[in-house]
């Protein structure tokens, strides 16, 4: 990796430091959620639909429970009884969604029954016996057909398949368009794919009558869980502790098993017995919660001469699935970002949601933000190619000065901070731009295809929810705070808490590390605690690109309070103001006279036990709690349909090298490089490493994965026979290089970076196909573009 | 369901527990014998979550009986570690490299890469990708594994 940056010199931040997390997994010591075995656990299998949508007549499960270690057969019709409704992204009163199918199953693979039994074998032998009398009805699987007034109802008492249809204007589109001597129209398709990790959703549950406490386990990544729980059990959330300390085997997103909790904790409190439901890979792949944005995109630009775009026309038409949930908010964060890195003075956009009957979409890493910037960047490329344009000499002509920020889009978002061709000249730079183009020309004349790939990308992070209240009036939610609680013990040694769970990100190693530079103590005798959910204070869990940001914000102000605390301490016994005094590695000594010196051992033992040497009045211990608001939050949408979406915008880059072969359309990435600035770096390699694997997400949606229908709305993509992921084959080794430009908004400087890598590949290679197709006059805007689909195109068999 | 008492040696250790035929050996690792270092991924061999070595090869322990495996000779991420809990050259390089992040598929990787330098003791980009190219990672895009493996290769070397 190039690092060209001379970055403020920090004691811990920004250096090499190897990641706490990591020595458990390497020694088969995690404790995921399907390593907590408790005693008289009962395990959980569900009977699915076969069909794409069936009115559910009648469920016998006589036989299931006759089966010996049988426990139980729950179903959607004693749930939605006992259960209320779990949470909709949308204002939908009409679409009740509960764990298990009522009345009517709406996709093949969902849950219809769930089989409690003695081991999971069981279980699944059970399933084979629950007889359900269905009676198959129409179904729509294609998001237009759904749209036409003919087509078959998902949720009839909602009257529509369209979930929400909502248009924005930003200035003067029509005008723009209107002056603009050029512009181009054209569709781009984001087929559904996600980010799918390798361990699927486990959760365990267990009530404790004794204390009428909910206990739950679970591999969840998601907001406001305990509450949602509460919610649809009628719990208050003081009865429910979820233990945040469960390791989660990725999850990029996807996590957000709710109908699973709800379920086994409902078996939990009925039973009497832990209940725990460990979903195998086609329970996971066709019920879950693995199915990503289903996107198509329907681009206008208006531009001049010298390829400069003045307007810009979005529709998005998204098929959600068969419920709202989180889906159609993944239409609203790419409104932060809508006109990408570039000066494009106005914009409209429509967002469309549209219930099929196929497994519900959820959040996936970028929560929209990469199906949006391929469209853009596919966008940009054809001005450029319109024009006869070089596709980076555009791309510079269009995007944002250095010395504009900060800067405010037609939308209303305002972008921190950047220096984006610097960052671009940097990669073309270490890429040897010129030298792969020559290469590239190279392989062409062997005969084969071959195409440089280019993408210019943003990356909204630090993650609040403002496309809640912008999608959904009733939803006046305006903060996404995050915690963090720092104790400091009798012995000096310093514990953090978080109310989170982590799937990867490295949050122990974000806490000790954070606190570490602000008390200027050893990081790796900091402890990061993942409490209890009882234990901890407001999170919203790592979503949205947001932990660095507001953890890391969090971590620091509490940090700074305790600094505080040891200053007053060190004050008082000075008899001096705090101004004079000198804090230095915890040790506090007088300005002007270093031999008055008060270690931190000391202050602390006074501030545990020595209170007649405490400032009068203080707090006796060491301890400090943070509670920090989404830099820039804090407002509802403007009433003119502008919005400030997230705090802090990093910068990427991509610029790979493929080759096609001409006769099975097979794609060979020959080279990858990406530049990156995401501001002031934490840890160094936890950042490469999310960009790599971001990458890596990116090539799979661009290349290989796709959750794939047939026309009798069979899901045909639930195992990993059929969901094709890329291997270390297929994922080039990435050369990276990066620049530094700090946000103004953030304590160190620091950009979000979970979703890097992800929300600029899949437009780069894209942008490479079409490179390498471009001799033969062809083009494909579809993801992904697989070896059939290519070879295909290059026989003439489509388009 | 017929039960078998069946008992293996893992990690230089004999351990002995019951199962049913049908109860694969990730399984029995897990559950009967409390080993849950080794994880489950796809159940149906594509992802290498569950690889074990079984008397000195890897193999997909989801893919097998635990009956299958009685009698044999198992090394899981367990297994790795010295006889005092220190950490193995390409242990100590996953960590150096942070070569991982959710750590699932972690021990997989760990033991399709330890079985390719007890053959391979200098293993070159390609035959590294080559070893783990039956094991998926999520998390890292690779790049980080390889770069641990050459290190843990370069250590090993330097060392001897």
């Amino acid at each position: 990796m190039t690092d060209t940056t001379a970055a403020k010199e920090y004691r811990y931040i920004t250096k090499k430091r190897r990641v706490t997390e990591d020595r458990r997994f390497i020694t088969g010591r995690g404790n995921f959620a399907a390593d907590y075995n408790l005693p008289g656990m009962l395990h959980v299998a569900m009977v699915t639909s076969p069909y794409a949508c069936a009115e559910i007549k009648g469920i016998n499960a006589e036989a299931a429970l006759a089966l010996p270690g049988v426990r139980y057969v729950l179903t959607g019709a004693e749930l939605f009884e006992n259960i209320n409704p779990l949470l909709s992204g949308l204002d939908l009163p009409n679409i009740k969604r509960i764990p298990l199918a009522h009345e009517r199953a709406r996709y093949a693979g969902e849950w219809v029954a769930a089989v409690v039994a003695e081991s999971r074998h069981i279980a699944e032998d059970a399933v084979e016996l629950v007889e359900v009398d269905y009676n198959p009805i129409d179904f729509v699987i294609d998001p237009e057909e759904a749209m036409q007034p003919e087509a078959p109802l998902v949720h009839p008492q909602h009257g529509s398949n369209i979930l929400c249809d909502k248009s924005w204007v930003w200035g003067d589109v029509d005008g723009d368009f209107d002056a603009a001597p050029h512009s181009l129209a054209f569709r781009a398709r984001w087929s559904r794919c996600s980010t799918i990790p390798i361990e699927t959703f486990v959760v365990t549950a267990k009530w404790d009558e004794g204390k009428e406490l909910l206990d739950v386990w679970a591999s969840i990544q998601m907001p406001k869980y305990p509450e949602q729980i509460a919610r649809a059990l009628s719990l208050p959330v003081n009865a429910i502790n979820v233990h945040f300390d469960v390791d989660v085997g990725g999850s990029y997103g996807l996590k957000r098993g709710i109908r699973q909790t709800v379920i086994v904790s409902y078996l939990t409190r009925k039973l009497r017995a832990p209940v725990r439901f460990n979903e195998d890979r086609l329970e996971n792949m066709s019920g879950g919660e693995m199915h990503g944005p289903d996107r198509i995109f329907d681009m206008e630009v208006a531009f001049d001469d010298e390829g400069i775009m003045h307007s810009l026309k979005i529709k998005a038409t998204d098929d959600a699935g068969c419920y709202p949930g989180r889906a159609p908010l993944q239409l609203g964060k790419p409104v932060s970002a809508i006109v990408g890195p570039y000066r494009i003075k106005s914009a409209s956009y429509n967002a469309i949601s549209v219930t099929t009957n196929k497994t519900s979409q959820e959040a996936v890493r970028g929560f929209g933000q990469a199906p949006t910037n391929f469209a853009i960047e596919a966008m940009v490329d054809k001005v450029a190619r319109k024009l006869g344009m070089d596709r980076d000499e555009v791309r510079r002509r269009n995007m944002i000065r250095a010395d504009e920020f900060p800067y405010r889009i037609p939308s209303g978002s305002e972008y921190d901070s950047g220096d984006y061709h610097t960052v671009l000249d940097k990669l073309q730079t270490s890429a040897g731009w010129q030298e792969l183009l020559t290469k590239r020309d190279a392989i062409r004349a062997e005969g084969k295809l071959a195409g440089v790939g280019i993408s210019t990308c943003l990356e909204p992070s630090g993650g609040n929810s403002s496309f809640e209240p912008f999608f959904n009036p009733k939803n006046d939610t305006t903060t996404w705070m995050e915690s963090c609680l720092i104790k400091v013990d009798m012995l000096g040694s310093i514990t953090a808490l978080m109310g989170t769970s982590t799937s990867g990100q490295g949050h122990e190693s974000l806490l000790s590390v954070v606190i570490g530079e602000i008390l200027e103590r050893d990081p790796d005798t900091i402890r990061g605690v993942h409490a209890e959910s009882l234990g901890a204070l407001p999170s919203n869990s790592p979503v949205g690109s947001r932990m660095a940001i507001m953890l890391g914000g969090a971590a620091a102000g509490a940090a700074e309070k305790i600094k505080k605390q040891l200053l007053e301490i060190a004050a008082h016994n000075f008899q001096l103001p705090v101004d004079r005094l000198i804090y230095d590695g915890g040790d506090i000594s007088v300005e002007g006279d270093p031999d008055k010196v008060m270690n931190w051992h000391l202050l602390i033992d006074i501030a545990h036990r020595q209170y007649h040497k405490m400032p009068l009045g203080s707090e006796p211990g060491l301890q400090a709690q943070h509670t920090w608001e989404v830099p820039t939050g804090g407002a509802l949408p403007a009433e003119d349909g502008t919005v400030q979406m997230y705090p802090c915008y990093a910068f990427e880059a991509h610029i790979p090298l493929i080759a096609i072969d001409p006769d099975t359309g097979q794609v060979e990435i020959l080279d990858y490089h990406m530049g990156h600035d995401c501001g002031t770096v934490l840890n160094p390699d936890i950042v490469r490493g999310m960009s790599l694997g971001g990458i890596a997400h990116g090539i799979g949606a661009a290349l290989y994965e796709k959750f794939e229908y047939d026309e009798g709305g069979q899901h045909l993509s639930g195992s990993f026979m059929d969901y094709l992921l890329p291997s270390s084959h297929e994922i080039p080794h990435v050369e990276m290089v990066k620049h530094y430009t700090p946000s103004p908004l953030t304590t160190f400087g620091q950009k979000g970076s979970g979703e890097s890598g992800y929300l600029g590949a899949p437009a780069a290679i894209a942008s490479a196909v079409n490179d390498a197709l471009a001799p033969l006059g062809k083009s494909i805007d579809t993801l992904p573009m697989r070896v059939r689909d290519i070879e295909a195109l290059l026989n003439g068999q489509t388009e | 369901m017929s039960e078998h008492k069946i008992t293996l040696t893992v990690n230089g250790r004999e351990m002995s527990g019951h199962a049913e035929a049908r109860l694969t050996l990730v399984d029995f690792l897990r559950d009967v014998l409390g080993q849950t270092g080794t994880h489950i991924g796809c159940e149906h061999g594509v992802c290498g979550a569950c690889s074990v070595v079984m008397d000195g090869k890897p193999v997909r322990s989801c893919l097998m009986f635990a009956v299958m495996a009685d009698g044999h000779e198992i090394t899981t991420v367990e297994g790795l570690e010295g006889p005092n809990g220190e950490l193995s050259p390409l242990q100590d390089a996953f960590w150096e490299n942070h070569a991982m992040q959710c750590g699932y598929c972690t021990p997989g990787m760990l033991i399709a890469t330890h079985t390719l330098l007890q053959e391979n003791p200098d293993p070159d980009e390609a035959e590294i990708r080559e070893a783990i190219g039956g094991n998926l990672c999520r998390c890292t895009g690779y790049q980080q594994i390889v770069e641990a493996v050459q290190m843990a290769a370069k250590k090993v070397q330097e060392a001897s």
